[in-house]
């Protein structure tokens, strides 16, 4: 964890000098709903990339779209704006 | 870190960040990233923005960026720029790159329609090479949703509850694209996060212009507005299509490049769907409200020219 933010904290004045550590907070836990992508309906578009608020999904060196369950909130987004219904939101079983 | 399958490497606005499920302003940032790269100098005021992505000792930016009060983000994104400008002409090491830097703000609208348009307004008259971004939730969503001056006619917020003698907001949204345009600036544009390449192609366009700049983006919030937060885009779409929020481009005074509609929905669609609207169709005298909201995007309709 070489980008942990906490690690050897000294308060500075005011200045964040390590840029994108927020990736340190897990926001998959915020999830009750998560999203399945049906990879046999998936025509590519990339609609649910493009559209998430969390950089949560991403297209994989496959051409397949693959949801980073670390992050994503299931706001719902993708599933909602596929355009072929593609991703169907699961209920998150804890 | 984490799964290994995903890079966020590139991600120069990155996951982690506490913004609510379904953010429009999150949304907004990302796409504003995914266009200037990382040679930018961000100035953002206080505001959902700024809270959610930068908890001590943490930030989601992967630009320079630097926080400011409500008042003056614009004033001390126009200082970065004189600064940069001077030590480019005094031959300082490492600023001669100068051409290749974006000074751009992310605003809230309360932060751009109330306290910081005496900034803005400086910035915007002093002709600072700084482009303004406004993401516009209609009110103040990180203090508990209180209306600001770009809150709608009709909806309810904390602060302009719906109840037994009120219909909500009733105050008219401040038209800030107009009195930006009063300051004579060459470029000002408007857009959605429900067309992302739209806006994408703005801040491009934006970019090369050399003097100030200003684009308003609507950017639903799901807490804020009451629904649900896989309907952001959705909703988005329904003000453009509603021709409540219009989208265009000013260019030195002249409106141009607008989005045009074969058909306009009615605003009972687009108001439907949120819960800050919902008394307009329970209370009485809500419907009035109502054809008040119909005859501004009528009158958007007719000063923009919308309609095909």
């Amino acid at each position: 964890m070489s980008k942990d933010p906490y690690k050897d904290l000294k308060i500075t004045k005011g200045a964040v000098v390590r840029p994108g550590t927020t990736l340190v907070n897990k926001t998959g836990s915020w999830r009750s709903e998560r999203p399945i992508v049906d990879h046999e309906k998936c025509v590519g578009c990339g609609n649910c990339e493009k559209f998430c608020p969390d950089m949560a999904i991403k297209e994989m060196e496959n051409g397949r779209f693959e949801v980073d369950l670390e992050y994503c909130k299931g706001c719902g987004i993708c599933a909602e704006e596929c355009p072929v219904k593609a991703i169907e939101m699961e209920k998150e079983e804890r | 870190m984490g799964d290994d399958r995903f890079n966020h490497e590139e991600d120069l606005f990155c996951p982690g960040h506490r913004a609510c499920p379904g953010c429009g302003a999150a949304l907004t940032s990302k796409f504003v990233t995914e266009v200037t790269g990382p040679n930018t100098i961000m100035s953002m005021p206080t505001g959902c923005m700024e809270v959610t992505t930068t908890p001590y000792p943490e930030s989601a930016w992967g630009i320079s960026w630097i926080h400011n009060i409500f008042e003056n983000a614009a004033a001390v994104a126009g200082g970065i720029e004189r600064a940069y400008r001077s030590f480019k002409r005094r031959g300082k090491k490492g600023y001669t790159d100068y051409d290749d830097v974006n000074f751009v703000v992310l605003a809230g609208d309360g932060a751009t329609f109330d306290i910081g348009i005496r900034s803005l307004s400086g910035m915007m008259e002093r002709g600072h090479d700084v482009l303004y971004i406004c993401y516009d939730n209609e009110a103040y969503m990180n203090t508990g949703i209180q209306r600001s001056s770009s809150t709608p006619i009709g909806a309810s917020t904390t602060t302009s509850p719906a109840g037994k003698e009120s219909l909500g907001e009733d105050i008219h949204k401040k038209d800030m694209p107009s009195i930006a345009a009063a300051h004579g600036l060459e470029y000002i544009a408007t857009a959605s996060i429900a067309y992302p390449e739209d806006f994408k192609k703005k801040v491009e366009k934006a970019l090369e212009i050399e003097g100030p700049k200003y684009i308003q983006i609507f950017a639903p919030c799901p807490r804020g507005w009451r629904h649900e937060s896989k309907n952001s885009i959705k909703i988005a779409r329904l003000a453009v299509e509603t021709g409540l929020y219009p989208i265009y481009e000013m260019e030195n005074g002249e409106i141009t490049n607008v989005k045009k509609l074969k058909e306009r929905k009615p605003v009972e669609e687009y108001l439907k769907a949120q819960g800050r609207f919902k008394h307009l169709f329970k209370q009485e005298g809500g419907d009035k409200v109502v054809e008040e909201l119909q005859s501004i995007a009528d009158h958007n309709a007719k000063k923009i020219g919308i309609d095909k």
